[in-house]
C-alpha cells in the first residue's frame, strides 16, 4: 500500500508573480500624491523568504510627517469633514470592492513582503480586508443608531495610525476602515518591514477617488512613529504592537488632549480539557500557535492540557506537526512561511535557548527546514513551570509552551496568571464548562472548541497590559467618535 | 447647663474595617472661625498598598454577584442615606454650604444610587451584541467589570461626585478604593458608616483620606490596579497619573464633575469588551 505519510515529498507549487508590479521604490502617500522622503531618504525592504531586497521606501523625517498631518488636517476641515455619512460610506464600498478585485495582486505582494503562506494571505488576509471595509463603510451613515440614548456623534478629527508587520493589510484595514467611516482622516505608519501593501492600498485609495488628504501613508521606522505619536495637531493614536511600545505611547500622549486605543500583546491560554473532541483539539492547537507562524498577539501560545488526556494530545499534536511544511511562503503547499526579520528569529531562538536553560524540554520535529531565509520550525516546550521566561514571556513565534492541570479552577489559575488578556482557547464537550472558562478567563476574546477565527463584526480589544479599546464591530466605533462633544 | 458634646475620631474604611492610618498621621480640619472640627486620618503610601490588597480581594466576588443582588445593594446604600440625611445635611452645613444647596445635594446623591442601582441589570443588555460573523459560529460580546478601580476626587469635588463616580464603577463589578482630600474626609467617612450598614461586602468600597500628594503617585503606579478615575483640574497631577498607570496599561478616565454624570456611558468608561465565539453545526 502506498505510504501516504512518509511516500514522498510534495511538487512545488509556487504562486506566479507575474500580476505583480513591484516598484524598485516607493515614495509617500500625501495629499493625495507621491513624493518622496526629505532629502530623498530611502530604506530597503527584504523578502524574508531569501533575504533578497524587494524595493526602496521612503524613509519619513518629523517635517514629512509633518505635511502629512497638515494634509489630513486641511481634508478635515475641508470637503471630508463636510460630508455626508452615505457619501464617506460609498468610498469606503469603491475601496472594498477595488481590494476584492486586485486581491491577488495584494496577497502575492504581502506574502513576498511579509513571509506568511500565501495560503494565508489569499485565503484569509485578504477576504477580511475586503470584509472590513465593507462593513464600515455602512456604519458610516447610522452612526446616530450606534450608541444609546440620543446622542450627538461627531468625529475625533485627525488620527495617527502606526501598525505592525504580522498582518500588514489587515491592521491597516482595521485601522482606516473605522476612522473613516466615523468622518476622520488619518495618517498611517505601516511597519518598517512590511510597508509595500499599504503603499498599494494608497493606490486603491486614490483610484477610488478618496479626497486628498483624507488618508495619508508615510514609511519609516521607529523615530517615524514617534514624530506622529508627539504631533501636537493629532487628535488621537491608533496603535497595534508591542506592550513595551504601547506604554512608550501612554507616556508620550500623558498630558495631553490626545485620545488612544492600543492594541498590545499576549499569551493566550488554550485550555483543554478531558472531555474534549481531541482530533478537532489538535487542529484547533496547531492553528491557534502555528497560524502565521505565530506571529500573532491572540496566538494560543500556552498549551493548558488536563493530566487525564496529556499524554495522548501531545502524541497526536508531536503526530500532525510532523507532517507541517516549512518553507516558500509564496508555495501553496506551505503551512509555516518565513519569519519577517532577523531581528524577531533571533528572539525566537534566543527565548527557546532560555526555556533550555530553565529546565524544560524542546522538542521539534524532524525534517526539512530551509537554510537560507528567515525559518523557523514548529516548536513544542514540555515540562514548563508557570514562571519559565517561555510561559511568562510573548515569544511571538511558533513556539507553543505546554503545561498540565487537574481541575477546572487550577486551569483557570493558570491562564489568568499573566499581565496580558488579549485572548484564550478553551475545548469541552460540555456547555457548562465551557462558559465557566470562557466566562472566568480574564481576555477580550475567547475561542470555545475553535481558535483564531475573526470577523469585521466581531468586537476585538485586549484587557490589562494588552491594550485599551476594541477594533472591529458596533464596539470598534467608540474610539473613532466623540459623543455629545 | 449645656451638655458636653462627644466629638467623633474620623478613621479610614479599609476592607470593611475602620482603622487608624498605620501612620498614626492626622490633620485638622477647621471652620471658617478657625475652630476644630476634627482630626481627620491622613493615610500613608503603606495604607494605600494594603487598601489596594483588600480592594482586590473582594473583586471577584462581587464581580460573581448577580447583577440584581448589586442592584438591590445600591438602592439599600439611597435607603440608607435617606434615613440619614438630616446627618448629612448638617454636615454639609457644617462644611460652609447653605441649607438650600446642602438639602438639594444629599437628595440629589441619594437619587444617583437609586438611578445606578437600577442600571445594574440592564446596562449589559444596552452594551452587548450577538455578532453577525460570515462564518459558521455564533459570537456574542458583553461587557464585563475592569478590576479594581481608583478615584481620586480633589478639594473641587462634593458627596455628590463622589457618589456620581462611585456609583457606576462598582454597579459594574469593580471594586473601588476612594481617595478624597480632607476637605472632603468629613462626608466620606460619614457616607463609609452608611456603606457599613447597606449589605455592601466588605472591600467592594474602600476610603482613604488624606493628603493627594501621599497616595496618588502610589494608585497610580500600583501593577494591581486596573484603572483610576480622575477629578481634578491640576493638569499636572493629570500629567503624573497617566505617565505611572502606563506602567501596567491602566485606563485612566478623568472626568468632568460639571457635567451630568447620569447616563450609562459612566459604567461603560469601567468595563471592557469580551467576545465569545462557539461553532454551530
Amino acid at each position: 500500500m502506498y505510504d501516504f505519510i512518509n511516500g514522498d515529498e510534495y511538487a512545488p507549487a509556487p504562486e506566479s508573480t507575474s500580476e505583480l508590479n513591484v516598484k524598485e521604490q516607493y515614495g509617500l502617500f500625501i495629499h493625495g500624491e507621491w513624493c518622496d522622503a526629505e532629502g530623498k531618504k530611502t530604506f530597503d525592504t527584504i523578502d524574508p523568504s531569501n533575504q533578497k531586497v524587494l524595493s526602496k521606501v521612503a524613509l519619513a523625517s518629523s517635517n514629512d510627517v509633518d505635511k502629512a498631518v497638515a494634509a489630513a488636517r486641511s481634508a478635515y476641515n475641508g470637503e471630508w469633514g463636510q460630508m455626508s455619512g452615505s457619501d464617506r460610506g460609498k468610498y469606503l464600498y469603491r475601496i472594498s470592492r477595488l481590494i476584492q478585485e486586485r486581491s491577488r495582486e495584494f496577497a502575492v505582494l504581502e506574502t513576498m513582503d511579509g513571509g506568511k503562506p500565501i495560503r494565508e494571505s489569499r485565503d484569509i488576509d485578504l477576504p477580511l480586508v475586503a470584509a472590513h471595509f465593507f462593513y464600515y463603510a455602512g456604519w458610516a451613515d447610522k452612526l446616530d443608531y450606534a450608541f444609546p440614548g440620543k446622542q450627538k456623534v461627531s468625529s475625533v478629527g485627525v488620527v495617527g495610525q502606526v501598525i505592525p508587520w504580522n498582518f500588514p493589510l489587515m491592521m491597516a484595514a482595521w485601522k482606516i476602515a473605522p476612522a473613516l467611516a466615523c468622518g476622520n482622516t488619518v495618517i498611517l505608519k505601516p511597519a518598517e518591514t512590511t510597508s509595500l501593501t499599504a503603499l498599494l492600498l494608497a493606490e486603491v485609495i486614490a483610484e477610488a477617488g478618496v479626497p486628498a488628504g483624507v488618508v495619508n501613508i508615510v514609511t519609516g521606522a521607529g523615530d517615524t512613529g514617534r514624530a506622529i505619536v508627539e504631533h501636537p495637531d493629532i487628535d488621537k493614536i491608533a496603535f497595534t504592537g508591542s506592550t513595551c511600545v504601547g506604554k512608550q505611547i501612554l507616556k508620550a500622549v500623558a498630558g495631553t488632549e490626545k485620545t488612544y486605543t492600543l492594541e498590545l500583546g499576549g499569551k493566550a491560554a488554550h485550555v483543554i480539557m478531558d472531555d474534549a473532541a481531541i482530533d478537532q483539539a489538535v487542529e484547533g492547537i496547531v492553528n491557534g500557535i502555528f497560524f502565521n507562524q505565530g506571529n500573532v498577539c491572540c496566538a494560543g501560545s500556552r498549551l493548558l492540557v488536563q493530566e487525564g488526556v496529556a499524554e495522548k494530545v501531545i502524541k497526536k499534536l508531536k503526530k500532525r506537526m510532523e507532517s507541517l511544511i516549512v518553507g516558500n511562503p509564496l508555495d501553496k503547499n506551505t503551512d509555516i512561511g518565513a519569519i519577517n526579520s532577523k531581528e524577531q528569529l533571533n528572539t525566537i531562538k534566543r527565548m527557546v535557548k532560555s526555556a533550555t536553560k530553565e529546565g524544560a524540554e524542546v522538542w521539534q520535529p524532524e525534517g526539512n527546514v530551509p537554510r537560507k531565509g528567515n525559518y523557523f520550525p514548529p516548536t513544542l516546550i514540555l515540562d514548563c513551570a508557570q514562571s519559565h521566561t517561555v510561559v511568562q514571556q510573548e515569544i511571538f513565534g511558533p513556539v507553543l509552551t505546554i503545561q498540565t492541570f487537574r481541575t477546572v479552577n487550577e486551569a483557570i489559575e493558570k491562564a489568568n496568571n499573566t499581565e496580558y488578556g488579549l485572548s484564550g482557547g478553551v475545548w469541552s464537550d460540555k456547555g457548562a464548562k465551557v462558559f465557566k472558562l470562557t466566562d472566568q478567563i480574564n481576555a477580550g476574546i475567547m475561542w470555545a472548541n475553535t481558535y483564531n477565527a475573526f470577523d469585521p463584526a466581531s468586537p476585538f480589544g485586549g484587557f490589562k497590559e494588552s491594550g485599551i479599546g476594541c477594533e472591529g464591530g458596533l464596539h470598534g466605533l467608540y474610539p473613532y467618535v466623540k459623543l455629545n462633544g | 447647663m449645656n451638655r458636653l458634646e462627644v466629638k467623633k475620631t474620623y478613621k479610614l474604611y479599609i476592607g470593611g474595617k475602620f482603622p487608624r492610618s498605620e501612620s498614626g498621621r492626622v490633620q485638622t480640619l477647621t471652620d471658617k472661625k478657625g475652630e476644630v472640627i476634627a482630626n481627620v486620618a491622613k493615610a500613608s503610601k503603606k495604607d494605600l498598598r494594603n487598601t489596594v490588597v483588600a480592594t482586590r480581594k473582594a473583586q471577584l466576588g462581587w464581580a460573581a454577584s448577580s447583577a440584581y443582588l448589586k442592584g438591590q445593594i445600591l438602592y439599600r446604600l439611597a435607603e440608607m442615606l435617606e434615613g440619614r440625611k438630616a446627618q448629612f445635611i448638617s454636615s454639609l452645613i457644617r462644611s460652609g454650604k447653605t441649607q438650600k444647596r446642602a438639602t438639594a445635594e444629599v437628595e440629589k446623591s441619594i437619587d444617583t444610587l437609586v438611578y445606578f442601582a437600577g442600571w445594574s441589570d440592564k446596562f449589559q443588555a444596552v452594551y452587548s451584541s450577538v455578532n453577525p460573523v460570515s462564518s459558521p459560529h455564533y459570537n456574542f460580546s458583553a461587557p464585563v467589570a475592569t478590576g479594581v478601580v481608583g478615584i481620586v476626587l480633589d478639594d473641587s469635588s462634593t458627596l455628590l461626585d463622589l457618589i456620581s463616580q462611585m456609583a457606576p464603577i462598582i454597579v459594574g463589578g469593580n471594586t473601588a478604593l476612594i481617595i478624597v482630600p480632607g476637605s472632603l474626609a468629613i462626608a466620606a467617612m460619614e457616607l463609609a458608616e452608611v456603606i457599613h450598614t447597606s449589605d455592601v461586602p466588605a472591600g467592594v468600597i474602600n476610603i482613604l483620606t488624606g493628603e493627594l500628594g501621599d497616595m496618588v503617585p502610589t494608585l497610580a503606579g500600583h501593577m494591581d490596579v486596573n484603572s483610576i478615575s480622575v477629578s481634578t483640574d491640576d493638569t499636572e497631577l493629570k500629567k503624573t497619573v497617566r505617565l505611572l498607570g502606563a506602567e501596567n496599561v491602566k485606563r485612566v478616565v478623568f472626568v468632568d464633575q460639571k457635567k451630568s454624570a447620569l447616563g450609562p456611558y459612566p459604567i461603560l468608561d469601567f468595563q471592557e469588551i469580551k467576545t465569545t465565539w462557539h461553532p454551530v453545526g
